[in-house]
């Protein structure tokens, strides 16, 4: 069975993200960039998937300016087999990433499809969902557990009240939650290796997508903020100021 | 313009989220109808045709529509919206799962996660974990838009006279079956609705150690959340997670313990009107963001404030 991972380029989750002064956008420039952490555990399923013999291949994408391959290098020492980038340096939106990687489920007709919940640089929480919807796949998103059975993949989706398993008939679109496997590091002997796996390049006009953004982004500031209050020195002054400042209680 | 609210309920009742789904229609303007999708969901249009502004409720009461599988309810909100200028629904787990389903469908952009409306194109969200608050426009001609419900005052629950009319379309793709649920059983109050939530960390230890939480809780009407580490590591369900991929909360009053502000947890929480810190060390971030820290051991510290509500309360 063939597993489609989609992995994206993003700020890395340590970095304090600062907002450009004229408000255009945050400040990307000589910021660590770093594999979106969904994308990791995507990656990381995938290669448990194949360790169990369920998958076969591996295929990693990544949509996003050159340097997106070494994201793609990354999921390849991780355990993929094989890497495509969809090279562009537009911003490309949710809808236009679903586009493009249903061109690649086309080409490439994998059984699963795994991507990230969300992007940590957008908070969208939009593309598997969108890809699912347009290849006609079933989704199962929020997985905290993945087990295939014959044609069918059992996924447990973490839900605002709890847990809930849905069946669904392959192929099939899942987005990961943070439960659903600890990424493993990779090795320097698995990086070395990695340089020599198949990297395919292609352009979004290649796989026949206008990737033009609907949204545009009028500006971006910094959040109001809070002030850091006051320290106090014990739990009766605490429920004092609860009662009597504060008036929450 | 008009706008179709999808409701968030279970079927049995109106998630609170609804109305302020609805707040959100009205400060875009126009026409508001509330589509009811579900199973033995009469209650809840009921209770939607009561809530304030609200025109018309279309009810799709169908087995299909039971379990909020995304792909049934993509298709039929995607045919019920295509002639309304927006559509709204909740960034919960079911808003979040089926409305990108839907924008696909109409080959339309999603705006997700809005905490403001600037007008019938132009809306306010967090982007970056809440780093950053981007003004973004929409082009298309239907917006599809989840909204964040603590930006929005919800509008009264009660006094709407709308009409109710079912529909009769059954949307089964046939992709997905429910198989099973595993429900969080909970007397407490909904975290995301709560006037009051005590959250807990990795500092709590262990999941019965949640208990000096409950007892506390139970004293304030509290809801009770954690930050992902306490998830992580099993000590209490999934579901109680707050922060920027999990729940979002902004309760008058937000208790933080044995929790060290990472910006993830913030991004969930830092709208509440009061932040309380309690963590044995002075230099944790959230302290920074608590109009009331206290340094100390929460061993300590959570009976004693236990025993101190019970003589002011
Ligand atoms: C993609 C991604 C998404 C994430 N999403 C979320 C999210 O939605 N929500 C979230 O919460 N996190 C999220 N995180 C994780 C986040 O980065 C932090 O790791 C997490 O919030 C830390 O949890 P914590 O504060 O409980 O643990 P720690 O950071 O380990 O802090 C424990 C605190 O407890 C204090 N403490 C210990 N013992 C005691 C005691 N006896 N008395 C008093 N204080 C004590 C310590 O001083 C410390 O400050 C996410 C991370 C990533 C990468
Ligand atoms: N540019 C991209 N390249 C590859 N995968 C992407 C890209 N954008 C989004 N994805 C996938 O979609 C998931 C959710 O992204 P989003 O909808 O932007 O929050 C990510 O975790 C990725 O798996």
């Amino acid at each position: 069975m063939k597993v489609l991972v989609a992995v994206k380029r993003v700020i890395d989750y340590n970095v304090k993200v600062r907002v450009k002064p004229d408000n255009t956008g945050v400040d990307l420039a000589n910021v660590k960039m770093a594999m979106n952490p969904f994308c990791e555990i995507a990656v990381e399923e995938a290669v448990r998937l194949k360790e169990k013999g369920v998958a076969s291949e591996i295929v990693v994408v990544s949509i996003g300016p050159k340097a997106s391959q070494e994201q793609i290098r990354t999921a390849l020492a991780l355990g993929a087999d094989r890497g495509i980038h969809v090279e562009t340096d537009e911003e490309v939106q949710s809808l236009e990433a679903a586009k493009l990687l249903k061109a690649v489920v086309e080409k490439e007709e994998p059984k699963l499809v795994i991507l990230g919940k969300q992007s940590i640089d957008s908070d969208n929480n939009q593309t598997g969902q969108m890809l699912a919807a347009l290849t006609g796949m079933g989704q199962g998103t929020f997985a905290s557990e993945v087990v295939i059975e014959d044609d069918k993949v059992n996924v447990t989706r973490e839900v605002d009240g709890g847990l809930m398993t849905l069946s669904l008939s392959l192929p099939a679109v899942v987005t990961t939650d943070l439960r659903l496997n600890e990424p493993r590091y990779a090795s320097l002997p698995n990086i070395m290796k990695a340089k020599k796996k198949p990297l395919d390049a292609m352009s979004p006009a290649d796989l026949g997508v206008d990737v033009a953004p609907r949204l545009s982004t009028l500006k971006v500031e910094a959040p109001a903020g809070r002030q850091a209050g006051v320290k106090v020195e014990d739990v009766a002054e605490l429920v004092d100021k609860l009662k009597n400042e504060a008036k929450v209680i | 313009m008009s706008i179709l609210v999808i409701a968030e309920h279970d079927n049995s009742s109106l998630k609170q989220a609804t109305l302020s789904v609805v707040a959100a229609a009205k400060a875009i303007g126009g026409d508001i109808d509330v589509l009811v999708a579900g199973e033995n969901c009469g209650a809840v249009a009921e209770a939607a045709a009561k809530a304030e502004g609200v025109a018309k409720v279309l009810v799709a009461d169908n087995a299909a529509y039971g379990h909020f599988l995304g792909e049934n309810l993509g298709d039929l909100v995607a045919e019920q919206g295509k002639n309304y200028s927006h559509i709204l629904a909740a960034a919960g787990t079911t808003g979040k799962d089926f409305m990108p389903r839907v924008a696909a469908l109409l080959d339309v952009a999603q705006v997700s996660d809005i905490i403001r409306v600037e007008s019938e194109d132009t809306f306010v969200r967090p982007i970056y974990a809440g780093n950053a608050i981007a003004t973004v426009k929409a082009s298309d001609s239907i917006k599809v838009v989840t909204v964040r419900p603590t930006g929005f005052d919800p509008v009264a629950g009660e006094g709407g006279s709308a009409s109710v009319e079912q529909l009769d379309v059954v949307k089964d793709a046939g992709l997905s079956s429910f198989v099973s649920e595993q429900k969080a059983e909970s007397d407490r109050p909904d975290l995301a609705s709560a006037g009051i939530v005590i959250s807990g960390g990795r500092g709590m230890q262990n999941g019965d150690n949640f208990k000096m939480l409950e007892q506390v809780a139970d004293l304030l009407g509290a809801g009770i959340g954690a930050s992902r580490a306490a998830v992580d590591a099993g000590f209490v369900p999934n579901d109680m997670q707050v922060g920027q991929t999990g729940k979002i909360v902004a309760p008058q009053l937000y208790i933080a313990v044995g929790i060290s502000g990472a910006i993830q947890h913030l991004a969930g929480m830092s709208d509440s009107k009061v932040i309380v810190a309690i963590n044995k060390d002075e230099e944790a971030p959230i302290f920074q963001v608590a109009d009331y820290g206290l340094v100390a051991d929460l061993f300590e510290a959570v009976p004693q404030l236990e025993e101190e509500l019970k003589k002011v309360l």
